[in-house]
C-alpha cells in the first residue's frame, strides 16, 4: 500500500424515485477514499445501501449528487472526454451470485473474452485465446475447461470464472459485491485466498462488500460500516474490532456468533431491538437512534457529523461530538 | 442416561433421477434427548436437509425411496405410520421451521388463519380459543401489537418478523421435537441474534428438543450441546460440542474449523481452505468419500470405507487415522524421524 489515493468519493448520494412522492435515499451523503493497493471492506445489513455504493462507483447507476474522483480525475469529466470505456477498463466488478451473473448460453471463453473484444479490439483471435487460457490458469482453472458452459461448473468454480472475467481487461480497481456469500464454508476460504493472492500479484485495489464481518476483517485493511444509506464508522480493521465507537458497530460485532462454544456461551451480547426502519421514511436526526441503546435527546433532532474522533478513525455519532458527554 | 425422544438409525435415502439413483443419505444415525439441541452441520448437498425431511416424511413419494434405516419417535416407527397418524404427529409432536421465511408461509392467507388452522387441527380447541392461543404465540415470539398483526398477510412482515411467525407456527402445538433447517441463514446478523435468543428461551420454557441444521459454526457454538458433522450423505463425526470444537478427530472437521477466519484473531494469516469440491453422489464411490480432498489420505482410504470409531464417550468419527494400525504407523514414523 502506498499513500496515493486511488478513489475519492465526496458527498455521494444516490436516490431512486419510486413514485411522485416517494424517494428512496439508498445512499445519502457518503464520503470516503480508497488508497491505492488497499482493500476497503464495506459492511452493513441488507438494504443499507452498500451494493448501491459499489454500483454507483462503477457508473452502473448515475449518482444523484456528489462526485467520484478516480486517480485524481473527476469521473464525470473522464467519461465525457474519453467515453465510458476509458473508465470501465479501469474498474470491474465481481458479483454475488455466480449462477445468475454468467450468461448460460456463452462458453467460458466467450464470457471472459467479451471484455477483451470491447476494450482491445485489435487483439488477434489467437492472442485472445492465449489470454483467456492464461487467465483461467491464473484463477486456478484449467485451460482445457475453456469451451465448457457455466452449468458444468460448481459454485466456487463459477466464481473463479467471474474473477477471470473481471481481470481480463486489466483493471486497477475491483468492486467485489458479496463474492463469497453464495458459497459453502470450505469453498469461501479458497476464493478469499485467491482474491488476496491476485491483489498482491497485480497490485489491485478492492472495495469488498459483504455482511460477514469476520471474513471482511480477514481480507480488509480498513472497514466502513453503513447503516440506512449512510456511513456510520470507518477505521482500520483491527482498530474497528478492538475499539468500535459507534453503538451500531458495537451491536453488529457482538451479534456475530464466534465458532468457539466456551467464548460464545459466556459472552454478553447486545441484542438490538427491532429491525432496520423503512428506508423510504428514515428516522430524523441520527438514523440509528430508534434502535440505539445509548440514544439521548439530541439524537432524534440533529444529524451527527462524520468526524475523525481518533486518528484515522471516523464515526458519525453524537456520543463523540461536543454535545455528547 | 435418559431415553432419547427421537432416534434415527442407519437411515438411507435415495433419489431417482434421470441420471440414475442418487444416494443422498448413506447410513445416518443420531439421537435427540429432551431439551437438547443437536446441530447438524455440513455443506450444501451433504444430506442434512434430506435427513430432516425424511424425519418429517416430507420427501416426495414418487422420486425418493428409503431403502434402509429406522426413525423412532416415542416408540413409534415414523417410517411405517399410516397417513392419519402421521398427520397427528406432524406439527403436533414434531414440527419444522424452514430456511426461507419468504416462501414457507401461504401468501393468500392471513397469518392468523394459518396459525389457527394448525392449532384447531391438533388441539381440540374451538375457534375462539384457538384464536386466543394464536395471539399468545405471536406475543411469545416477540411480535409487537399481536392483536392487530394477526390479521396481516405475510407480505406485510419483514424477513425477521416472518421467521418469528414461522417459529410461532412450529411451536403452537407444543411439539416435543423442533427441526430448524437453516432458520437464520436468510436473516441479517442482528436479527439472527434475536431469533437464536428466542429459540433458546422458548426451549427452556417448553423442554423442546431441537435439531438445528446449519452451516454456520458460530451458530452451532451458540446453540448446540451435540454436533453431527455430515459429509457426502454420511455423519463423519459426532459428539458433544466441546469435543467437536476443541478435540476434533476427522480431517473434514479440522478443515471446516480452519477455513473460517477468526474475528478475534490479530493479523492476517492466510486461511487454510479445503481443496477441491464435494463428490458427485450420483457416482458410485469406493472408500472414504472425503479421501480426494483429504490432506492425510492413505492408501486404505481410497478402497475401504472407514469404520466408526469411538474416541471418547459419545464422540465418534469415521476415519482410518483412528484405526490402531494407523496410529502405530504414526508412532513408528515419529521414532524414525527422531
Amino acid at each position: 500500500m502506498n499513500n496515493r489515493v486511488l478513489l475519492e468519493v465526496n458527498h455521494l448520494s444516490k436516490h431512486f424515485q419510486l413514485g411522485p412522492n416517494q424517494t428512496l435515499r439508498a445512499v445519502d451523503d457518503v464520503s470516503f477514499h480508497i488508497w491505492q493497493g488497499e482493500t476497503l471492506g464495506l459492511v452493513g445489513e441488507s438494504g443499507c445501501g452498500k451494493s448501491t455504493v459499489g454500483r454507483t462507483l462503477l457508473q452502473l447507476y448515475k449518482p444523484t449528487s456528489g462526485e467520484i474522483r478516480f486517480a485524481g480525475e473527476r469521473v464525470s469529466d473522464m467519461t465525457e472526454r474519453k467515453g465510458h470505456k476509458a473508465y470501465t477498463s479501469q474498474m470491474q466488478m465481481i458479483f454475488q451470485d455466480p449462477y445468475s451473473s454468467l450468461n448460460p448460453r456463452m462458453t467460458v471463453t466467450e464470457i471472459i473474452s467479451e471484455g477483451l473484444m470491447i476494450h482491445r479490439p485489435n487483439l488477434a483471435k489467437k492472442e485472445r485465446k492465449e489470454q483467456v487460457s492464461a487467465l483461467l490458469e491464473l484463477v486456478g482453472l484449467s485451460s482445457r475447461q475453456a469451451n465448457r458452459y457455466p452449468h458444468e461448473f460448481s459454485g466456487g468454480q463459477r466464481q473463479r470464472i467471474g474473477i477471470a472475467r473481471a481481470l481480463a481487461v486489466e483493471p486497477s480497481f475491483i468492486v467485489a459485491d458479496e463474492p463469497i456469500a453464495a458459497l459453502d464454508v470450505s469453498i469461501q476460504a479458497q476464493i478469499v485466498n485467491l482474491l488476496m493472492d491476485l491483489q498482491r500479484q497485480k497490485q489491485l485495489t478492492y472495495l469488498f462488500i459483504a455482511h460477514d464481518l469476520s471474513m471482511v476483517k480477514h481480507i480488509s485493511d480498513r472497514i466502513a460500516v453503513m447503516y440506512l444509506g449512510q456511513l456510520v464508522e470507518l477505521a482500520a480493521s483491527d482498530e474497528l474490532y478492538a475499539r468500535p465507537l459507534h453503538p451500531y458497530t458495537e451491536a453488529l460485532l457482538s451479534a456475530i456468533p464466534l465458532p468457539d462454544p466456551v467464548q460464545e456461551q459466556s459472552r454478553e451480547r447486545i441484542v438490538l431491538q427491532g429491525e432496520i426502519p423503512n428506508p423510504l421514511n428514515p428516522p430524523s436526526g441520527c438514523r440509528f437512534h430508534t434502535r440505539c441503546p445509548k440514544a439521548f435527546d439530541i439524537c432524534a433532532k440533529e444529524i451527527p457529523s462524520f468526524a475523525e474522533v481518533l486518528p484515522q478513525h471516523y464515526v458519525k455519532c453524537h456520543l463523540y461530538g461536543e454535545k455528547g458527554e | 442416561m435418559n431415553q432419547p425422544i427421537l432416534t434415527v438409525d442407519g437411515l438411507h435415502v435415495a433419489f431417482h433421477s434421470q441420471r440414475g439413483e442418487v444416494h443422498a443419505v448413506r447410513g445416518v444415525s443420531f439421537c435427540l434427548q429432551k431439551q437438547e439441541t443437536l446441530a447438524i452441520v455440513g455443506e450444501s448437498g451433504s444430506g442434512k436437509s434430506v435427513t430432516a425431511k425424511a424425519i418429517m416424511r416430507l420427501l416426495p413419494k414418487q422420486s425418493t425411496s428409503i431403502p434402509a434405516g429406522q426413525i423412532t419417535y416415542a416408540g413409534q416407527n415414523v417410517l411405517a405410520l399410516p397417513p392419519r397418524e402421521l398427520q397427528s404427529l406432524r406439527g403436533a409432536e414434531i414440527s419444522m421451521v424452514f430456511q426461507d421465511p419468504m416462501t414457507s408461509l401461504n401468501p393468500t392467507m392471513t397469518i392468523g388463519q394459518q396459525l389457527v388452522e394448525g392449532i384447531s387441527k391438533h388441539q381440540r380447541l374451538d375457534k375462539a380459543a384457538a384464536y386466543e392461543k394464536a395471539v399468545n404465540m405471536l406475543q411469545l415470539v416477540g411480535i409487537p401489537n399481536a392483536q392487530e398483526r394477526i390479521r396481516a398477510y405475510p407480505h406485510h412482515f419483514s424477513g425477521g418478523m416472518r421467521q418469528r411467525v414461522g417459529i410461532a407456527m412450529a411451536l403452537a402445538c407444543d411439539p416435543k421435537v423442533l427441526i430448524a433447517d437453516e432458520p437464520t441463514t436468510a436473516l441479517d446478523v442482528t436479527v439472527q441474534a434475536q431469533i437464536l435468543e428466542l429459540m433458546k428461551s422458548l426451549q427452556q420454557r417448553t423442554g423442546t428438543g431441537i435439531i438445528l441444521i446449519t452451516h454456520d459454526l458460530g451458530v452451532v457454538a451458540n446453540m448446540a450441546q451435540k454436533v453431527a458433522v455430515m459429509y457426502a450423505g454420511e455423519v463423519v463425526e459426532t459428539g458433544p460440542i466441546a469435543e467437536i470444537f476443541y478435540r476434533p478427530k476427522h480431517p473434514y472437521t479440522w478443515g471446516l474449523l480452519r477455513s473460517m477466519p477468526r474475528l478475534d484473531a490479530a493479523g492476517t494469516e492466510p486461511l487454510i481452505p479445503i481443496p477441491g469440491t464435494p463428490p458427485d453422489l450420483a457416482r458410485q464411490q469406493q472408500g472414504c468419500p472425503f479421501a480426494p480432498r483429504c490432506a492425510h489420505v492413505m492408501k486404505v482410504c481410497k478402497h475401504f470405507s472407514p469404520p466408526l470409531t469411538e474416541v471418547s464417550s459419545g464422540h465418534t468419527a469415521k476415519c482410518w487415522l483412528l484405526d490402531q494400525r494407523a496410529q502405530q504407523q504414526e508412532r513408528l514414523a515419529g521414532v524414525a524421524g527422531g
